[in-house]
């Protein structure tokens, strides 16, 4: 088999333009930016879920460079997204409602948490892992429920009043200014996202994803690297729930709990791991579906997922972007 | 006061048997293949429905349902390994616990599907209800019926795994798999011999919770948070460390709903993080 | 002779009542090119893991030019000089062999932690590894996938990686492991062209190879240091020998 099969035979590419070609934006990826901003357009009428769409991506994405790039399966990361919720739903309601100062807060917020339990994160693996993210998630709920002098507790967060954005825009009824700054936060996030994974620091996480034990023998300092990424991915996820809070005007226990957690994976194996955008597509196909089928009893639409879950692990292991590439050959080198 | 102590004790223990009879045979399969079987919670689901059918449908005695929760579990949780979990024993965690919670997903839905969300109470035999009044201390029947239940689960494993041939074979597959597979020993099968039977105990836990805790669909996810605690503190394949943390967790569980009710499960979760933080093995696991 | 890069004095370890490794001296000087030579189970990979800090010895000491590093972390000790590669290939399956070296490198130049700059703009480091991988005949296919290599070709990745590192000292764990014989003479040569001044200790089971490519022996037995010499001193010991001829047959 010659050595490299999918290029130009007479021009193969050196080292230098190997990498360059990476990062390179592609055609298929503008235009999906170009169709995001469509439902202003087309679709009026559903501007409030594309905005939950958005942020749910943000989420989703914030999931993918834990899980997908480094390697860290977590079921309780909904616990940054509901901090980050509360904290800028209370900061809104303490009278500050400023949304971009509060997203600020609310990153801080959840990047502070991520920093502390990172600590317990990046020392644990397999069922312990799986136990303390899950546990953690648990206690944020427990924890949320029994302060509802703070929280509302069950009732939810109410009284969150939320200024102009930018001074300019009214978060208005049908959410004109909802999407825009969420699909805006989302984008920003993205370019960040995208920088971190073409970054020598992405490829370090995805040297610990492909093989922990080689990478202190190539002098890497594994833990530091994960709990790095741990907390940038908290605070993102910490936007994400800000972002709900503001555009929603309110906040509840939901935000941190398990099914939050665990629909994302959902959505982000839907999608395809480790590829940026299979958090975005995953989550855009899952917040459809539900909503059309928002009829169907919920006990049956978890029928659906978990038989989608089980096929997906069994037939489809690299989600739905993962079996659009092997449909659609492309370019080399992709990881 | 020390009556009301003996009490709370004695709830505490009767529960935690009821959670080593759940998970004990989580831990044994996870210490085997380490294969995270995250819907372990709904094979006790499937036990508990088994038992409430025959009861309500086929008019049989409590007591005879018991075996058949047992069997029955048993025999469909082998249908499934034989099937989906044997192809991911080398697969990822990851791929691991989406699988097995996409099966907790399905399987509540088909238990709401015929059964409806709601509790579904049973009627056991009069013989176990009503309580017994020992030195002052009121004892319920159907937790003494429970203690004595998981006490005699607990001989019969402890025992069947150090005196008989086949527990030798898991000892020696859970300590050594490579070692176990070059004496000779047929690990696949024993593995699948050791999950039918960790799963019908798990059956018979699901029948034998209803009368404490209820049944409902969401049991499967419910007590498989429970279920791991046990197993994640007990150690991986240890029938004893499952036993003293199940009973540890029953205890403490019991304990802070009724002192600290407004702390509800806050506690047990906080304890159990440290726990893991500092003892990733569990507190009884091999190090 | 050279004051001794790396140093062990009275290394111990034992898993439970197994002793794996017996108060090991070992002295290895700038530049040396030994071999460690033992039957199966006498604790050679111990002993690089002990060196390295995968293992945690009961006692005794690891020193690197003179400066104890016995309770630094193995990413320490990779960083002051101290390099290993493995007997079973300890890889990055889904990344090229282009980015697994440019990986080691940037970890070397204290890069690896950079996210907010391309991988692409860091041009020194991609051309360095280039040259790694080209001085390793691995130039050709650098832009595969590591799954997608021959396995040859896999066994001098384990190398370049390490080199990305600039070692001064370089363990090899059985470098040659699973290669077949007649291109195991190949990797060999590889070895010989390292630079002049880094210490070299490889582990190899072929004393065809040994002999020709070590200027000294150590053998190792039961965890202990049998006898350490030049390799017409090792051929002409009667206590090899018997090690050898008296336990399962090697090489």
């Amino acid at each position: 088999m010659p050595a490299i099969r999918t290029t130009p035979a007479d021009t193969a590419p050196g080292p230098q333009a190997f990498l360059a070609a990476q990062t390179r934006w592609r055609l298929v990826e503008i235009l999906f930016w170009l169709a995001l901003l469509s439902p202003f357009f087309l679709l009026p009428t559903y501007l409030t879920l594309a905005s939950q769409i958005a942020i749910t991506a943000l989420f989703a994405l914030s999931v993918d460079l834990i899980l997908g790039y480094a390697g860290i399966i977590t079921l309780g990361h909904a616990l940054f997204f509901g901090i980050g919720a509360y904290t800028a739903g209370l900061v809104a309601k303490w009278g500050w409602g400023e949304a971009i100062s509060g997203l600020v807060l609310a990153a801080l917020a959840a990047g502070f948490v991520g920093y502390v339990t990172g600590f317990i994160i990046t020392r644990v693996h397999h069922l312990a892992l799986i136990m303390i993210t899950l546990g953690l998630g648990l206690v944020a709920v427990e924890a949320a429920n029994s302060a509802s002098w703070l929280t509302g507790g069950a009732d939810g967060l109410q009284g969150v009043r939320m200024w102009k954005l930018l001074g300019t825009f009214e978060f208005d009824l049908w959410g004109y200014s909802a999407y825009g700054y969420s699909l805006g936060a989302l984008f920003v996030f993205f370019l960040i996202s995208r920088r971190i994974v073409h970054s020598p620091f992405g490829l370090s996480l995805r040297g610990i994803r492909e093989n922990l034990d080689r990478m202190p023998a190539i002098g890497a300092p594994s833990r530091a690297r994960l709990h790095k990424i741990y907390v940038i991915s908290a605070a993102m996820a910490g936007v994400a729930g800000a972002l709900l809070a503001q555009t929603t005007e309110t906040v509840s226990l939901e935000t941190l709990g398990f099914q939050r957690s665990a629909d994302v994976v959902i959505m982000l194996i839907l999608g395809g791991t480790g590829r940026l955008y299979g958090g975005i597509v995953g989550a855009i196909i899952f917040m459809i579906a539900r909503d059309q089928l928002a009829d169907m009893n919920p006990q049956y639409w978890y029928f659906w997922i978990g038989l989608l879950l089980v096929a997906v692990v069994l037939f489809l292991s690299n989600g739905i972007l993962g079996g659009l590439d092997r449909l659609l050959p492309r370019r080399r080198g992709d990881a | 006061m020390t009556t009301q102590i003996v009490g709370i004790l004695f709830d505490g223990l009767a529960f935690g048997m009821l959670l080593f009879v759940l998970s004990v045979g989580l831990s044994v399969t996870l210490g085997l293949m380490n294969f995270i079987n995250l819907a372990h919670g709904s094979f006790a689901m499937i036990g508990g429905y088994v038992t409430l059918t025959l009861m309500r449908e086929g008019g049989w005695p409590f007591l005879a349902t018991l075996p058949a929760a047992f069997v029955i579990t048993a025999l469909i949780s082998v249908a499934f390994e034989r099937t989906l979990f044997r192809r991911l024993y080398r697969s990822t965690a990851l791929n691991q616990v989406l699988l097995t919670i996409g099966l907790v997903f399905v399987s509540a839905a088909i238990a709401a599907y015929f059964y409806g969300t709601v509790q579904q109470p049973i009627q056991v035999p009069d013989y176990l209800r009503g309580s017994h009044e020992i030195a002052g201390v009121s004892f319920a029947t159907y937790r003494l019926f429970l203690l004595v239940v998981a006490l005699f689960l607990v001989a019969l494993l402890i025992g069947g795994l150090e005196y008989t041939r086949f527990g030798a074979r898991i000892r020696a597959a859970v300590d050594d798999q490579r070692m176990a597979r070059g004496l000779g020993i047929d690990v696949d099968s024993v593995f699948a011999v050791t999950f039918a039977l960790g799963s019908g105990l798990a059956g018979l836990g699901g029948a034998l919770a209803i009368e404490i805790v209820g049944l409902d669909p969401s049991f499967g996810f419910h007590y498989l948070v429970f279920m791991l605690i046990v197993v994640a503190v007990g150690g991986l394949g240890s029938v004893g460390g499952s036993f003293a943390a199940a009973a540890l967790l029953g205890i403490f569980d019991v304990a802070g709903k009724y002192y600290v009710p407004a702390l509800g499960s806050f506690l047990i979760y906080i304890v159990l993080i440290v726990l893991l933080f500092v003892r990733p093995r569990g507190l009884f696991g091999k190090r | 002779m050279n004051a001794p890069m790396l140093q062990t004095r009275g290394l111990d370890k034992r898993f439970g009542s197994l002793i794996v490794a017996q108060s090991i001296e070992i002295d290895l000087p700038q530049g040396a090119r030994h071999a460690l030579i033992g039957p199966n189970g006498a604790g050679k990979t111990t002993l690089i893991n002990l060196m390295t800090g995968r293992l945690r010895p009961d006692a005794g000491q690891i020193r690197l030019g003179g400066e104890n590093i016995s309770a630094l972390a193995p990413e320490a000790r990779v960083k002051r000089g101290l390099v290993r590669t493995f007997q079973i290939n300890t890889l990055f399956p889904h990344l090229t062999a282009l980015e697994a070296v440019t990986l080691a490198v940037c970890e070397r130049r204290g890069q690896a932690g950079r996210w907010w700059r391309k991988l692409s703009d860091h041009k020194d480091a991609i051309d360095e590894a280039h040259e790694i991988l080209t001085s390793l005949q691995l130039a050709a296919d650098c832009l595969r996938p590591t799954h997608a290599l021959a396995y040859g070709q896999q066994r001098l990745l384990e190398i370049a990686l390490a080199l990305a590192t600039r070692p001064k000292v370089l363990l090899l764990d059985e470098p040659a492991a699973g290669v077949p014989q007649g291109e195991s003479a190949e990797l060999f040569t590889a070895i010989a062209n390292l630079p002049k001044d880094m210490a070299v200790l490889f582990i190899e089971h072929d004393m065809n190879l040994v002999f020709r490519f070590a200027t000294r022996i150590i053998v190792l037995v039961a965890g202990a240091v049998l006898t350490e010499g030049t390799p017409d001193e090792i051929a002409a010991d009667p206590r090899v020998r018997e090690v050898y001829l008296g336990s399962a047959h090697h090489g």
